[in-house]
């Protein structure tokens, strides 16, 4: 080619490119059905054709669940002719990194999921639409647990439905109670009982870690945060720091002891959850701090046997901190869409023996089958239903997780505090101050952090 | 009067007027003007506005004046980031200025195995940044890490490197200098090789020693070079994002924040403030700029 054609190619072919990158693609481009109804808040009629996306579709990587994925929503379009549902390849279902270039590029599905711990940072930014008008219409809809359903409520309105929740608890790993000569059975009630069974699993040699714990990345704020609830203690209250309190100085003092007096926590602190997993997974660990889903996790990607591990609740805990997630709507969804979402919001993911809970297909394509997650309709009929089939359906040894089944319905379920991520990174300083420094005063960095967040809650007016 | 034809131009060619004759030019000018154009200019403009204004991408973006340069500047990590980048900075050019020089002077003497050395310095630049990363957090691991296994052979108590304030900061260093030095010593090595021979020879006679060689002879030959990567160097070190990132998350206790990493957690960790973050990049940009500007100036009056 000669030069002066490369040149005009180049040349034409890049401003083609950054034509079509810089095109803002409208809602209606997103969505057919967004044309006919774009700027109509009334209703339209339930029979008019409308295409929703939806996330959370399983990654390539986990065959079996997309194909019954697949088969779900032929099954869903089968159910409802009018509605054609697309479901996004992204995995994971909600990345806080991606997600406002997503939302600007116009990427963003209709109905996109989020983790608990980001709904009120959502809410506040007007990233979600208010479906309080249609939430009614999902038919589990009242026996949606009122402490989880709040994390998606502001003012009044609801923005979300939740689709999983979990309180944090204790993992432990039985087999290494019995080796350190404990009994598996019966779990560390108490800090105390925790320290103890921490240096006898750590005096089984070199590389076991009595009690393991995460903080770097800036996830020792947040830690902090799951320790100091399952004492009874608050990040916030009445609009100020709270932590700067009996409790959060046991937290910070207990983790110091375990840390540098009793050295059963190993070496390696400030790292992420996978960093801590490994050596789970390797059964190198005795306890940590974690929801039920741990267990999974660690089998799944850490090559961890689930008769190795038990779940109970938090030791002394009187608060868990609510984990999980929910689904909301695209700023721009349309109220045909909102409907449609939540009509496929309501099979796939809150309806006893559909969709998640079709449990008996679960165990068919080999998926664990037992471990506790229904927070979302504790305590309900729904929720009843959904404790039978999963007891029916059990792959998992489900009286391993017996302590926190019957632990986490006496503990007070509680959302993060506000402005939490922000609150977490001043956190973070005392977290891993005390996990890295044997000087470090926990009196000196709690009142630190105490201005800090006063400062920032102040500021943002946060009300008392 | 015809014009004669020019030595060496056809005579065809001259009569083509000039805009058809440099249209080729124009068009690979073309070609980079709008890829600067998209991806650098833009960008900086869209920074700009961005540092004024509250948005979510999705209702109309609000003016907010000067907020989002007060909630930076109020910021408890602000100053720490400062301090940090500037710490960061200064021991960056410490080790990343002068040790790719002296390994390209020391390359630039051998006689033997020249080619193969230079390829085991430029290896590391070859390497996806993240492996190198990932490479550095196994050689830190207090435990079984390489560090501290080789301290431990020699019968040093091992240290804690990314995990305590006192050497997280300098653990970065090391990785950004492992990272970078193969680049800055070709750079380095490209211009030693310029200097004429005669000069060395000269010196020599004059009885002029190793260090003496260097002082009067090396160093005064390179000298727009060693200010071009000083400048360059100072531009990329302020601006450290990716070790913090992969390997301390900012921690211990704030050590390893740096501007770049806080105007990322602005962005995309509390919630997406991206007007905050914009502000610190502005900030940021205009030391980086008065930085460039003083620099330029002086280099200037030195060739006057």
């Amino acid at each position: 080619m000669k030069p002066r054609n490369l040149a005009i190619l180049l040349s034409a072919g890049l401003a083609l490119a950054a034509a079509g990158c810089s095109s803002e693609q409208t809602p209606a481009a997103q969505s057919p059905s967004a044309q006919s109804t774009a700027g109509g808040t009334a209703p339209a009629a339930a029979a008019a054709p409308v295409t929703v996306t939806v996330a959370c579709k399983p990654p390539k990587t986990d065959p079996r669940n997309r194909k019954t994925w697949e088969e779900d929503v032929a099954e869903f379009q089968k159910m409802y002719p009018h509605i054609t549902l697309e479901s996004t390849d992204n995995f994971p279902c909600f990345d806080p990194q991606t997600f406002p270039a997503r939302l600007a590029g116009g990427q963003l599905e209709d109905m996109f999921f989020v983790p608990v711990t980001n709904t009120s940072q959502i809410i506040s930014q007007k990233l979600a639409q208010d479906i309080t008008p249609y939430v009614e219409s999902v038919k589990t809809y009242k026996d949606v647990n009122k402490d989880v359903l709040s994390l998606f409520q502001a003012d009044g309105a609801t923005y979300g439905l939740p689709s999983a929740g979990y309180g944090t608890g204790l993992v432990y790993n039985r087999k290494l109670f019995e080796q350190a000569g404990l009994d598996p059975n019966t779990p560390p009630k108490t800090w105390a009982e925790v320290r103890e069974a921490a240096k006898k699993i750590t005096a089984l040699g070199s590389g076991y870690i009595g009690f393991g714990e995460y903080a770097g990345g800036a996830t020792g704020g947040w830690h902090f945060m799951q320790h100091l609830y399952a004492r009874g203690g608050d990040v916030v209250k009445d609009g100020k720091a709270a932590f700067n309190s009996p409790e959060g100085k046991a937290v910070l003092q207990n983790l110091k002891d375990m840390r540098w007096t009793d050295k059963s926590m190993g070496s390696r602190l400030l790292i992420g959850w996978e960093s801590l997993m490994q050596p789970m997974g390797a059964g190198k660990v005795g306890m940590m701090l974690g929801a039920p889903d741990v267990v999974p996790g660690v089998v799944n990607g850490f090559k961890g046997q689930f008769a190795d591990y038990g779940v109970t609740v938090a030791p002394e805990a009187k608060h868990a901190q609510i984990g999980g997630g929910g689904f909301m709507f695209h700023p721009r969804a349309t109220p045909d869409q909102i409907k449609a979402g939540l009509l496929w919001l309501e099979f796939q993911f809150l309806t006893p023996g559909k969709g998640q809970f079709n449990l008996e297909r679960g165990k068919a394509i080999g998926n664990a089958v037992g471990v506790p997650d229904n927070t979302v309709f504790a305590g309900s009929p729904t929720g009843q239903a959904i404790e039978d089939l999963r007891k029916a359906n059990a792959t998992v040894p489900v009286d391993q997780y017996a302590g926190y089944n019957q632990g986490i319905a006496t503990v007070t379920p509680k959302p993060e505090p506000p402005m939490a991520q922000e609150i977490y990174a001043v956190l973070d300083v005392a977290m891993s101050a005390v996990l890295s420094r044997e000087d470090a005063n926990v009196d000196e960095l709690l009142a630190e952090a105490e201005t800090k967040v006063n400062a920032l809650l102040s500021k943002a007016g946060v009300a008392g | 009067m015809p014009v004669p034809p020019r030595a060496g131009i056809p005579a065809d060619l001259l009569e083509i007027p000039m805009i058809k004759r440099n249209l080729t030019a124009y068009g690979f000018m073309c070609a980079a003007l709008i890829c600067f154009t998209f991806f650098a200019w833009y960008p900086i403009v869209h920074q700009f506005l961005l540092s004024f204004q509250q948005t979510n991408f999705v209702t109309e973006a609000e003016w907010v004046g000067l907020d989002n340069f007060r909630t930076v500047i109020e910021d408890p990590a602000f100053g720490t980031a400062w301090l940090n980048t500037l710490a960061f900075t200064g021991l960056a050019l410490l080790c990343g200025y002068v040790v790719p020089f002296v390994v390209a002077l020391v390359l630039n003497e051998l006689r033997h195995c020249r080619a193969y050395l230079r390829f085991v310095v430029y290896l590391p630049v070859m390497l996806p940044p993240i492996v190198g990363v990932l490479l550095f957090r196994w050689f830190y691991d207090p435990g079984p890490g390489l560090f501290n296994q080789i301290l431990d052979l020699f019968g040093i108590p091992g240290l804690a490197w990314l995990d305590s304030t006192s050497t997280a900061l300098i653990s970065l260093v090391i990785v950004s200098t492992w990272m970078n030095l193969g680049s800055a010593t070709l750079i380095y090595l490209a211009a030693l090789q310029n200097i004429p021979s005669d000069l060395y020879e000269a010196a020599e006679l004059d009885g002029a020693g190793l260090f003496r060689r260097i002082r009067f002879v090396t160093i005064p030959q390179t000298r727009l070079i060693l200010l071009l990567m000083l400048m360059l160097q100072i531009v990329a070190t302020m601006q450290v994002f990716l070790e913090p990132f992969l390997l301390t998350g900012g921690g211990p206790e704030n050590a390893t924040v740096t501007v770049a990493y806080l105007m990322y957690q602005y962005a995309f960790v509390y919630g997406g403030n991206f007007g905050a973050g914009g502000a610190l990049g502005m900030m940021l940009m205009f030391v980086l700029l008065a930085f460039a500007a003083v620099q330029l100036r002086l280099t200037r009056e030195e060739k006057m």
